[in-house]
């Protein structure tokens, strides 16, 4: 049985990155934004993949580890950060921390 | 012969008083201030003994200034006859000058300040003296007009002092811009502003061009050695310190107009129209000046249109081509009126500030030293013999002569004017009744011998320093007289005429007679019957108005030329111009980049979403744009 051909992968890999673009937007908890993000970045690794594949070429796949590290590092730094801001603000709401524009 | 050294001297007092001045103590300012001044006068003795009998001209080249294009300035010394006379009359005058400020200003504020210009104005004199080029040259001129107007408003507090300061700059500027004209001028034409070369080349020059050369010139020299019309600002220029006024406006720097003149002979010889423009304007300036003089009640003012009364006797003499008689002039002029400028300040110290004659009178009972000194000044101004000034006017006269007669018995009527208004002034401050108030008879008091000693000086000089032109002494001792010892400077262009001995001893008497009779009748006006002087006043009635407000030049400057270029500037250049136009420009970039960035603030939301939309957005767009261009 042959493999699903490429544009399966990136339908899916679109359909992904639509959720986690809505997600961003509509979202008012800011944990679930982030969880958002993190939906996007998979969503682009998929497709990344993909390609490494179809084309037989490592490139992708390299590019993958790096996204997958630097999430790692923006998870870490932007857990931190929701933490303090809860701490500080009581709430999660990104609507309701705009203190820098005034 | 190490000539920088003459003015790197005063340069270094300078810079010792102007940057540690503050923490020094009086007593090391004044050791610096005048040790500098003294060193460079032995210095200048030095050089003087060691040139020796040497008629021609040494340059000293130290290195190369500007060098672009076919222009090269150096910078280099010219030494000659006459620039030894010059260094001898600025370092010696000033180095007196300098000792009697100690005395004078012990007690002002800005002591060290005092000095430090002093001894820059001296730098400054003494490289315009010594200057091989006219780059040089000006540079020296501006600079001693710098200190010029630092040292007139060194009283910066009074308003007349800073407005006088102002106006000494202002007029200068004028004559300044003629003289820089001038130098663009011979550069063009001559394609060098060395002296050795101009001179030699101007021979070949079109008599045109060497007028065009010599009256540009002419406007910088009218404008600092303050003739007709530029003479404005030198009585005002008394708002100074007297030592100030001593040094700056009467001995050294408002001759450097003089010098340059004569300086510039060869140049002059070429072009008579030029000549006959600086003889009329140096008699005018004397007879103007001279009346002006009768009438002003201020001792230094007196004195201050004497200054410019002389200094058109120089000019008159370097117009007939008497280049020698108008050094010896200078020369002599420097010693006198050092002296009653010194004098007049010995006074007015003694009076505690007091300058108005009208409020003089019985002084020479009071201060005897101050009196007798002032008298022998006045005696020279008005020369009588055997004083210094009476050889220098004396030859200056009968050079006139020689040219034509009107010149002369216009000099004449001068000589007899500036003998009336100086003794007027004698008379006034120190015979009669005394006429002090209360505060300044209380003050009274002789001057101490720090300021006594240069008077005692300048007196001497202004007694023998007029025999280096007698003839009879020079003849007994078998030397030149001053006139042909300075000839060979200007051999290329000198027109000076030995006169008959009987015509030069007729001229003599006239003009001596002249003096006797301007003393006498002041002697007549202010002493035998004082009251003679206010009839006569009043008898004049329009004129005596017309002399006393000095013929209303101020005024009618003030109208034709103060007033519509303030209105220009003002109206138009300001207010028009700077404020509608430029400031309008600038401000209307700022405020159209505000109204831009209010505009461009709405999209600064601090809402999360609403920059995740935009970045949405913005991808779809490019995505869009891609997908339109790939089509």
């Amino acid at each position: 049985m042959s493999p699903p051909p490429l544009s399966w992968y990136l339908l899916l890999s679109a359909v992904l990155f639509g959720l986690g673009v809505a997600g961003f937007l509509f979202k008012r908890n800011i944990i679930t934004v982030f969880m958002s993000i993190e939906l996007m970045l998979n969503a682009v690794n998929l497709s990344f993949v993909a390609f490494a594949y179809q084309w037989k070429q490592v490139d992708g796949h390299l590019f993958v580890f790096f996204v997958i590290v630097v999430a790692a590092a923006e998870a870490a730094v932007g857990l931190a950060i929701i933490l303090a801001v809860f701490r500080n603000r009581g709430t999660l709401n990104p609507d309701e921390l705009g203190q820098m524009r005034r | 012969m190490q000539l920088w050294l003459i003015p790197a001297l005063p340069l270094a007092g300078f810079l010792i008083n102007g940057l540690l001045g503050r923490r020094l103590g009086q007593k090391a300012v004044s050791a610096v201030g005048v040790g500098s001044s003294a060193l460079a006068f032995l210095w200048t003795l030095r050089v003087f003994t060691a040139w020796g009998g040497s008629t021609g001209a040494q340059i000293e080249r130290y290195f190369t200034w500007i060098q672009t294009g076919a222009l090269e300035v150096e910078l280099a010394f010219y030494l000659d006859r006459l620039t030894l006379v010059m260094l001898l009359v600025v370092t010696g005058v000033g180095t007196l000058i300098h000792l009697y400020s100690t005395g004078y200003m012990a007690r002002e504020g800005g002591y060290y300040r005092f000095f430090a210009f002093l001894n820059l104005f001296l730098f400054f004199m003494l490289v315009l003296v010594l200057a091989a080029n006219y780059l040089l040259l000006f540079v020296g001129w501006e600079g001693v007009g710098l200190s010029s107007y630092l040292l007139i408003g060194f009283w910066f507090r009074r308003s007349s002092a800073a407005e006088a300061g102002k106006k000494a700059f202002l007029v200068n500027r004028i004559g300044d811009f003629g003289f820089s004209l001038g130098i663009l001028l011979m550069y063009v034409s001559f394609r060098s502003l060395d002296f050795t070369t101009v001179f030699a080349r101007a021979g070949q020059a079109e008599t045109a061009t060497l007028t065009a050369i010599a009256l540009l010139l002419f406007v910088g020299a009218a404008g600092k050695s303050a003739q007709v019309p530029l003479y404005v600002w030198l009585p005002d220029a008394m708002e100074g310190p007297t030592p100030v006024s001593a040094l700056i406006h009467a001995a050294t720097m408002v001759t450097a107009g003089v010098y340059m003149v004569a300086r510039s002979a060869a140049l002059f010889a070429g072009a008579p129209a030029a000549l006959e423009v600086v003889a009329a304007v140096g008699l005018l300036t004397a007879f103007l000046a001279a009346t002006i003089g009768l009438v002003q009640t201020d001792i230094k003012r007196v004195l201050a249109y004497s200054t410019v009364s002389q200094l058109g006797y120089m000019f008159l003499a370097l117009g007939v081509g008497a280049q020698g008689a108008a050094i010896f002039h200078l020369m002599t002029h420097a010693f006198f009126k050092a002296l009653l400028f010194l004098a007049a300040g010995s006074v007015i110290h003694a009076l505690g500030g007091e300058q108005d004659l009208r409020r003089m009178g019985g002084l020479a009972r009071r201060i005897p030293i101050t009196a007798a000194t002032f008298v022998t000044g006045a005696l020279a101004l008005a020369g009588l013999p055997p004083l210094a000034g009476f050889f220098s006017k004396d030859e200056i006269l009968v050079q006139a002569y020689l040219r034509s007669p009107a010149l002369f018995a216009v000099g004449l009527l001068t000589a007899a004017l500036t003998s009336f208004y100086v003794f007027r002034a004698v008379f006034l401050a120190f015979c009669g009744e005394s006429r002090l108030e209360a505060a300044a008879e209380h003050h009274l008091h002789e001057s101490p011998p720090v300021m006594t000693g240069p008077l005692g000086a300048l007196a001497v000089l202004s007694v023998v320093g007029g025999w280096v032109g007698w003839s009879g002494l020079a003849g007994m001792l078998g030397a030149p007289t001053f006139g042909q010892w300075l000839a060979p400077v200007f051999a290329g262009a000198g027109s000076r005429t030995e006169a008959p001995r009987a015509l030069e001893l007729g001229l003599a008497g006239l003009s001596v007679a002249a003096a006797l009779a301007g003393a006498a009748l002041a002697y007549w006006c202010y002493l035998a019957r004082p009251e003679l002087s206010r009839r006569l006043a009043e008898g004049a009635g329009v004129f005596y108005r017309l002399v006393q407000r000095k013929y209303y030049v101020d005024e009618i400057y003030g109208a034709a030329v103060v007033r519509p270029i303030l209105a220009v500037s003002t109206g138009f250049l300001w207010k028009a111009l700077d404020a509608g136009v430029i400031d309008g420009l600038v401000n209307q970039v700022g405020r159209q980049s505000k109204q831009t960035g209010e505009v461009l603030r709405l999209m600064q939301s601090g809402n999360l979403r609403s920059y995740a939309g935009w970045v949405v957005l913005g991808a779809v767009a490019v995505l869009a744009l891609m997908g339109a261009l790939a089509r």
